[in-house]
């Protein structure tokens, strides 16, 4: 009896091995992507979107070409929490790689909670591509400690020098509109920055250049990025007759900015960044009252920056009913990048990768992507900004719609060649504004 | 001129926010001792049922408001019933008990809304100007409804049978009793008449705010400043310390733009300088003499 104890011991080994080897066979047939992001919110909506899209389009056509083999994209969402716990972000981060073992990962939203999203996932050896933060030290990291931080990719959006820089030029561009149109002497720009990291470099960037660009700064306020009454700030702006309002926002108080400004018929122009107006919920969590603002945006509805990028948002607007924001470049990065570098590659190995992804020139929906190289020549996997690659569009809220306003005639440089993307309408200046200013 | 004229009115107004949600906390702290973590997400679920009112039933947001604080009202007083109530005489476990309230009442809101961030019309809507400085009518409201509730609630605990058992409770719970009132009774009417106030605040305040789940959080620490430094359980330092608190933030904001963010910190440290001076709050009872 002994002896048959020890054979079905035995027996039963080797079908547990089967099973076991079976299991992992077939879990090599899949290419995990985790998708971390605040999940509650419209950023981590917006991430997953995109991802689910990529990955419905590629497993649709039957995966992504690995070697010999097609391997179907599995997603797993990760909650992090992180606009109210940053902590959370980094547990989510760990239960991606220990327990999920994803092969990539993208999103992150926050600055301040990517940085240690970061370190785990660069600890693990994980390509991870950043879809949500824009402070330029992500990136530098890359430069300063190539081999640690190397897995690193910036998504989207572009860095923080890059959007104030963009922003500049749609500060420029409404400040000659509001010269031309109003008949003023001098633009003054009041600067309105939440309390946020992304948005600390950008502050004293613009106190530099605004002066240089022949306006004048009137003034810095730095509301809470949840802020729920700024009168107090409206009032002090309206005191200082700034004809511009420079924003920097991207959470809540960009909703109570717009609103208060827009119900108080503040008469100056709101410019800039205002994450919560490139929604399409905007005009509805304003209250109407969101009418001119002007903002930054990744998408709009009927402008083309290339042929990729109709597709795509006409797509997401019929799958999911919104237009894409920024955070669903999601589905840029898996398909127009990663999909295409492992198919390239023909390996999932992260190191194989990285080396192709970073000396690779890729077209999405929103431009064509390069990675950067610093001054030194070290390698940031920052993304190239400027005509020809990413812009962005600038768009304005006008009676009820989303309208693309930028690049319209733009020359990025004296001598270079005039940017208008197809289907941008030129810029609305609010009533009461005109009203107060035009004699 | 109208720098001060800014800060008076901004002050006033943020002052007027406070008081609201302040009073109500502090009058079920002065009668039963609960320290009712859950007061300002009873405005945060007021806000949302004004939402879900105008947004999905398409009604005026009167209705919504009529809605909020009875359904609120209600709401208060179930949960007063079980989770409370049952464990009154350990103040620990009720301060536990609310904040499980609180953040059970924000995740039951992050399901059935998400995170998104929404907003509910101006009962009145459109602004006038005081020499200049522009105020919304929903601001002027607010500040009326403050008035009109401390005039209330003074005429309930000073002309009327309950508010003299409301007093009698929030001075010695034991001889009260003795007294022949029913302690437990009073102490669930006061729950309601307190919950009833912060879903008030919600209707009043939230078409001046965003909505979403987590905006219980800030108003919960200024509200706790302005009792701290009003004197736990005492009415009138709550309303006194509210318009201190308001008026702080609105100097911060006009003299120190640069700082606006920091608005919330330089009131809670004023808070703080005066519990230095004064450790039982501007107008509470002292600890030595409590004892």
């Amino acid at each position: 009896m002994e002896r048959w104890e020890k054979r079905i011991f035995i027996l039963a080994m080797v079908f547990l091995f089967a099973v076991s080897t079976f299991t992992v066979a077939s879990g090599q047939d899949t290419i995990k992507i985790g998708v971390i992001g605040p999940m509650q919110f419209v950023q981590g909506i917006g991430q997953w979107n995109g991802a689910t899209m990529a990955a419905e389009e590629i497993n649709a056509k039957g995966g992504i070409q690995v070697g010999n083999k097609k391997m179907k994209i599995q997603l797993i969402k990760a909650d992090s929490n992180e606009f109210i716990n940053p902590t959370d972000a980094t547990n989510a981060m760990e239960r991606l790689i220990t327990r999920d073992k994803v092969d990539f990962i993208v999103g992150g939203f926050r600055t301040e909670a990517v940085m240690p999203m970061q370190d785990i996932a660069m600890e693990a050896k994980k390509i991870f591509f950043g879809v949500g933060a824009a402070h330029d030290e992500l990136c530098l990291r890359v430069a300063k400690n190539y081999n640690t931080y190397k897995y690193w990719f910036r998504g989207s959006p572009f860095n923080s020098t890059f959007l104030v820089r963009t922003s500049f030029v749609h500060l420029g561009t409404v400040g000659a509109i509001l010269k031309q149109s109003l008949n003023l002497p001098k633009i003054k720009v009041a600067i309105v920055a939440e309390k946020a990291m992304w948005a600390d470099p950008m502050i004293p960037a613009a106190e530099a250049v605004i002066p240089k660009m022949g306006m004048e700064v009137v003034g810095v306020w730095r509301p809470s990025d949840k802020a729920t009454d700024v009168t107090a700030e409206l009032s002090a702006i309206q005191r200082s007759e700034a004809h511009i309002i420079f924003t920097i926002f991207s959470a809540s108080v960009g909703i109570t900015f717009a609103r208060q400004a827009g119900e108080l018929k503040i008469p100056a122009m709101q410019v800039g960044i205002n994450v919560e107006a490139q929604k399409d919920g905007f005009w509805e969590a304003t209250q109407k009252m969101g009418n001119y603002v002007f903002t930054m945006n990744t998408y709009a509805r009927n402008v083309e920056q290339n042929e990729l990028t109709k597709p795509f948002v006409d797509t997401y607007i019929k799958r999911f009913g919104e237009t894409p924001a920024y955070t669903a470049d999601t589905y840029a990065v898996i398909v127009h990048r990663l999909a295409p570098a492992i198919e390239k590659v023909g390996s999932l190995d992260a190191d194989k990768l990285v080396a192709f992804i970073e000396n690779d020139v890729s077209k999405g929906p929103s431009g064509t992507v390069a990675y950067l190289k610093d001054a030194e020549g070290r390698h940031t996997h920052d993304q190239k900004w400027g005509p020809g690659y990413l812009t962005s569009v600038g768009v304005q809220w006008q009676d009820g719609k989303l309208v693309g306003v930028w690049p319209n005639k733009w020359k990025a440089t004296p001598e270079a060649p005039e940017i208008t993307y197809k289907g941008v309408m030129p810029v609305k200046i609010p009533p009461w504004m005109i009203e107060k200013y035009k004699k | 001129m109208d720098l001060v004229l800014n800060i008076i009115i901004s002050g006033l107004i943020s002052g007027s926010v406070f008081a609201l949600l302040a009073i109500g906390f502090s009058l079920i702290f002065g009668v039963a001792r609960i320290v009712n973590i859950a007061h300002t997400a009873f405005y945060m679920v007021a806000a949302y049922c004004i939402y879900f009112v105008t947004h999905k039933m398409g009604s005026h947001p009167i209705w919504g408001m009529v809605a909020a604080i009875v359904l609120v009202t209600l709401l208060g007083i179930i949960c007063y019933k079980l989770f409370i109530n049952p464990i009154r005489e350990h103040e620990g476990a009720v301060l536990i008990a609310t904040i499980a309230l609180a953040m059970a009442f924000q995740e039951i809101m992050v399901l059935k809304f998400t995170g998104t961030f929404l907003s509910v019309p101006s009962l009145v809507k459109g602004y006038f100007a005081i020499l200049g400085v522009k105020v919304f009518y929903q601001q002027l409201l607010t500040f009326c409804v403050v008035l009109l509730v401390m005039a209330g609630l003074w005429i309930l605990l000073m002309k009327t049978k309950l508010g003299l058992a409301i007093r009698s409770t929030a001075q010695d719970r034991e001889v009260a009793n003795l007294m022949g009132i029913n302690e437990a009774r009073v102490a669930m009417l006061t729950m309601g008449i307190s919950v009833g106030l912060a879903a008030l605040t919600g209707a009043v305040v939230v078409p001046l705010t965003v909505l979403e789940p987590h905006m219980w959080l800030h108003p919960l620490i200024m509200m706790m400043a302005v009792v701290v430094l009003g004197g736990l359980g005492s009415l009138k330092g709550s309303f006194l310390g509210a318009y201190i608190l308001g008026f702080a933030e609105a100097l911060v904001v006009f003299l120190a733009p640069m700082g606006a963010f920091l608005k919330g910190s330089v009131a809670l440290s004023i808070m703080i300088l005066v519990l230095l001076i004064r450790p039982e709050g501007l107008f509470g009872v002292s600890f030595e003499e409590e004892r």
